[in-house]
């Protein structure tokens, strides 16, 4: 709910100030932490790393562009100014773009410093990155003089540029950052996009790369399609959305939902098989991710172990199919086909949920967090363990799950088509039962736990109970996710469910929205597509070995700008800024404060106007 | 004839400290009793063990002739009492027909399937506690209904917060209704008005009512008995002018005179 006032005038105190009466202490502060920030990032081997990935033949790659849009955002931000709490303006004048070339100078005299003492001392113990490569990667392979210069001046251009931006007519600015975010994205989803639309491989070159000609074609598409006024059409189309009411409303949700569905339908069959794979492991965390936010976004209850039930339902089909289970297993004991386990593995899902529920869920808050994190681990360990490894193979892991066999058609892995239609399938379903169960009495009843668990209770809600049954609905909903990656994988080991894979569950959730279906849609897409999933390769299949530093850096940066999640709940973000909320429902009028002006007779009243506010 | 609550020498300590001794009481059907005293005497502490939030080191509570004591506050809600919080504790986040529907809980039970198959029942059911919401917001006047039915609580004014918490406890369908310092904060208007509610409560509602307050305006005009507490100790028992005019309870009230107006 942060508001932005763009385009004001600048405060008539700025207009008497020259270019250089700048805040030097802050540029310097600033400078410093940019200049720290691509330290790190060189240090961690990411821009060298992934300068064998050209994005632009043979000018640019990825490299550079994974260390250079630093010095650009700070360039920008620099410019902004927090005005009031959740308010930002925006100064526009030259000393602004000074402003960005001094922080932008500071931040490559950093890496122009790392040129110098990586020439001079030898860390490299600690330090992998600290040596030739790094080092001729930053003085862009001429030299270390021309290096520390073009640090320098490279850094500050950037930042210039950045803060330039603010400057700039809206419109410009716009087709400027969209000309740039397409060939950037052109470029890097290089090889989703050949495999949507195998003819498009002519933008590239055979070693990868868009071919400069392309590059500026695409460039000037972006700029072209922004400055005739796209951008602002689609934004206007947007608002018309959101602001339809009642019928019309339900009735544009209805087409959305009907054309989204098409496209899941459709999409699958005409793209090629990274594509396919992709959408089936995004659909599998997402299902995962859906059962999670019943217990955590719905009920409030910090599940840290949640991989326990993905992993029980995992197990408990990869048991039930395959040929190549523990051999203690009785002589009665059946093997069944997919979907026959598929039943026994909600039972079993739901039991366990029950099992590790009951004695867990009379906890709160920390307590109760870190015990499912203990959870989590006692059942992947007991997977592991020597004492059953005569059921479950210890760390052999099972092998030989056959496919789910459907009569008309078989979900395998080598088909991930299949697998992703399963997933569409059972992601209908959980959807549907959050959708049910947040608009029902216990719906009602999690919120109030949520709230204040303590008052639920003395509102006569039994609170045990009821997260109880948030728990066994995130089990039961976990399981599908487990039987689906057992026939998908075809074989299941307990390292496929660490703690880690909770975490990122758990992180879908956050970065999406909490407590909302759209936003955990949202969020799968973002960090399960998109970066990929604990050991899923996603979209930027470049960055893998990075994604848990990204993964860090973007909850991080969430907590700070955005805690309510990309597509948030509208309960929870009112949770997070309840002061601004109120602000905002005084500045329209909403708020009841009646009382305060000593007519409380007539608080009730509803003042003109007022009575359509219900919102 | 038994009464409806029964107190049998209750006591309870915190650490060292008697926040309440040896309390002898009862309400009967029908009543409304007023619970007095300075700050810190224990009245809270009292409705925290009716409604099973502490549990008492001593004595019995009994409710409709059985022991309440060892049941959880949502066993205790289900028998019929229900009580309102002194620092309003709504659920700031729901709205206003939500904290009152969410209230029902306990007179409902619709689960997991009803909800998922959408079934005849849970659709009724569903339909029963809005109507009763909306009933039991009703009796407010105009100012918890309409447009404001959708909004969230945290909005509300101070005034009408403590009305919705009242509402919420008159949601859960109790025979007996604890109310703690209603008319704390708002004006002597809206307090003469919720006086007159708080009698209503009982005329046309039929609820039996133990009320804490400090405004002695609104507990003599409203009870039937009064009970005086200070450090714990009963001080007196008896009508109001009984209770307003015994040394005790002037005294404890740092000597001065109960305001009588
Ligand atoms: N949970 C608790 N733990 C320790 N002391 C408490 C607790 N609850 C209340 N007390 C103490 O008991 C005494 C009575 O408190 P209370 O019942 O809230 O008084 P009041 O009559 O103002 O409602 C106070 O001294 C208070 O500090
Ligand atoms: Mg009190």
């Amino acid at each position: 709910m942060t508001s932005t006032i763009e385009e004001t005038a600048s405060a008539p105190a700025d207009v008497t100030r020259g270019a250089f009466d700048l805040e030097w202490g802050d540029l310097i502060k600033t400078g410093a932490i940019l200049g720290l920030g691509l330290v790190f990032m060189s240090l961690a081997g990411m821009p060298t790393g992934l300068d064998g990935r050209l994005l632009i033949d043979p000018f640019l790659s990825l490299g550079y562009v994974s260390l250079l849009w630093l010095p650009l955002i700070v360039g920008w931000s620099v410019a902004n100014e927090k005005v009031l709490e959740g308010m930002v303006a925006t100064r526009k004048s030259a000393r602004d773009v000074v402003a960005g070339l001094v922080v932008g100078a500071i931040g490559g005299a950093g890496l122009s410093l790392l040129i110098v003492l990586i020439g001079a001392f030898d860390i490299r113990d600690p330090l992998v990155n600290w040596n030739e490569k790094t080092q001729a990667f930053l003085s862009f392979q001429r030299g270390t003089g021309f290096g520390v210069i073009a640090c320098i001046v490279v850094s500050a251009l950037l930042a210039g540029f950045g803060a330039s931006l603010h400057l700039m007519p809206r419109r410009v600015r716009r087709a400027i950052v969209s000309a740039l975010l397409a060939v950037i994205s052109v470029a890097v989803f290089e090889s989703f996009l050949v495999d949507v639309a195998d003819p498009l491989s002519f933008l590239y070159t055979k070693t990868g790369g868009l071919l400069p000609l392309w590059a500026a074609v695409v460039a000037a598409l972006a700029l072209a399609m922004t400055l005739s006024g796209g951008g602002e059409r689609i934004g206007q189309a947007r608002t018309n959305f959101q602001e339809l009411t009642g019928p019309a409303k339900t009735r544009q949700n209805t087409i959305l939902i009907v054309v989204s569905g098409l496209a899941l339908i459709i999409i699958p069959m005409i793209t090629g098989k990274i594509t396919q794979e992709l959408l089936a492991n995004v659909g599998i965390f997402l299902l995962l991710a859906l059962g999670l936010n019943i217990v955590v976004g719905l009920a409030g209850i910090l599940d840290l172990g949640y991989v326990a039930f993905f992993a029980v339902g995992g197990y408990t089909t990869a048991v039930l199919t395959s040929t190549n289970r523990g051999p203690d297993w009785p002589e009665w004991f059946p093997t069944l086909p997919w979907w026959g386990a598929f039943l026994v593995t909600l039972l079993m899902a739901g039991l366990v949920g029950l099992f590790i529920g009951a004695p867990v869920i009379r906890m709160r808050g920390d307590y109760l967090a870190i015990v499912t994190l203990g959870f989590g681990e006692i059942i992947r360990i007991l997977f592991l363990s020597d004492w059953l490894s005569g059921y479950f193979n210890g760390a052999q892991g099972i092998t030989n799950i056959p496919p789910a066999d459907f009569g008309i058609f078989e979900v395998k892995g080598t088909d991930p088509r299949s697998v992703f239609y399963l997933v569409l399938f059972f992601a209908v379903i959980s959807i549907y039962v959050s959708w049910r169960l947040e608009r029902s009495r216990l719906g009602r009843a999690w919120m109030a736990v949520r709230e204040d668990e303590s008052v639920a209770e003395a509102m006569g809600i039994n609170t045990v109970n009821v997260k109880l049954m948030a728990f066994v609905v995130g089990a039961v909903l976990a399981s599908f996710a487990g039987a689906i990656f057992s026939a998908k994988v075809g074989s299941i080991f307990p390292t496929s469910f660490l703690i880690l894979v909770s975490i990122i569950i758990l992180v879908i959730v956050i970065v999406g929205g909490m407590g909302n279906i759209v936003g955990v849609i949202v969020g799968s897409i973002v960090l399960v597509g998109v970066l990929g999933g604990p050991k899923q390769p996603g979209l930027l299949q470049e960055f893998s070995e990075y994604k848990l530093l990204i993964y860090g850096a973007l909850l991080i940066w969430m907590m700070l700008q955005r805690p309510e999640g990309l597509v948030p709940n509208a309960r929870r973000s009112r949770e997070l800024h309840q002061d601004e909320f109120l602000q905002d429902a005084w500045l329209k009028g909403k708020v009841d404060d009646a009382d305060e002006n000593g007519n409380g007779a007539d608080s009730g009243t509803v003042a003109p106007g007022l009575a359509g506010g219900a919102s | 004839m038994s009464h409806l609550l029964e107190i049998d020498s209750l006591s309870v300590t915190f650490g060292g400290l008697h926040a309440l001794k040896d309390l002898n009481f009862h309400v009967d059907e029908g009543e409304i009793v007023g619970v007095i005293g300075p700050n810190g005497a224990g009245k809270t502490t009292f409705f925290n063990m009716i409604s099973g939030m502490v549990t008492p080191t001593s004595g019995d509570i009994r409710f409709e002739g059985e022991s309440l004591v060892g049941l959880d506050p949502n066993q205790v809600t289900q028998r019929g009492i229900a009580r309102t919080f002194q620092n309003v504790r709504l659920f700031a986040n729901m709205t206003i027909v939500e904290n009152v529907m969410v209230s029902q809980h306990c007179r409902t039970k619709q689960g997991v399937w009803g909800a998922l198959l959408n079934t005849g029942k849970f659709r009724s059911e569903e339909q029963e506690i809005r109507q009763h919401a909306e009933k039991v917001l009703g009796f407010f006047g105009s100012r918890l209904v309409g447009y404001r039915l959708e909004q969230p609580a945290s909005v509300l004014s101070y005034a009408n917060r403590r009305r919705l918490e009242i509402a919420r406890a008159m949601a859960t369908k109790p025979k007996l209704i604890l109310l703690d310092e209603p008319v704390a904060g708002m004006n002597p208007k809206e307090s003469a008005e919720l006086t007159d509610l708080i009698g209503k409560l009982r005329s046309e509602w039929g609820f039996t009512i133990v009320l804490i307050e400090h405004d002695m305006n609104v507990v003599r005009d409203v009870s039937d008995r009064v009970v005086c507490l200070d450090h714990g100790e009963t001080l007196a028992q008896g009508s109001f002018e009984e209770v307003s005019n015994n040394p005790d309870v002037i005294e404890a009230y740092l000597g001065r005179p109960l305001e009588k107006t």
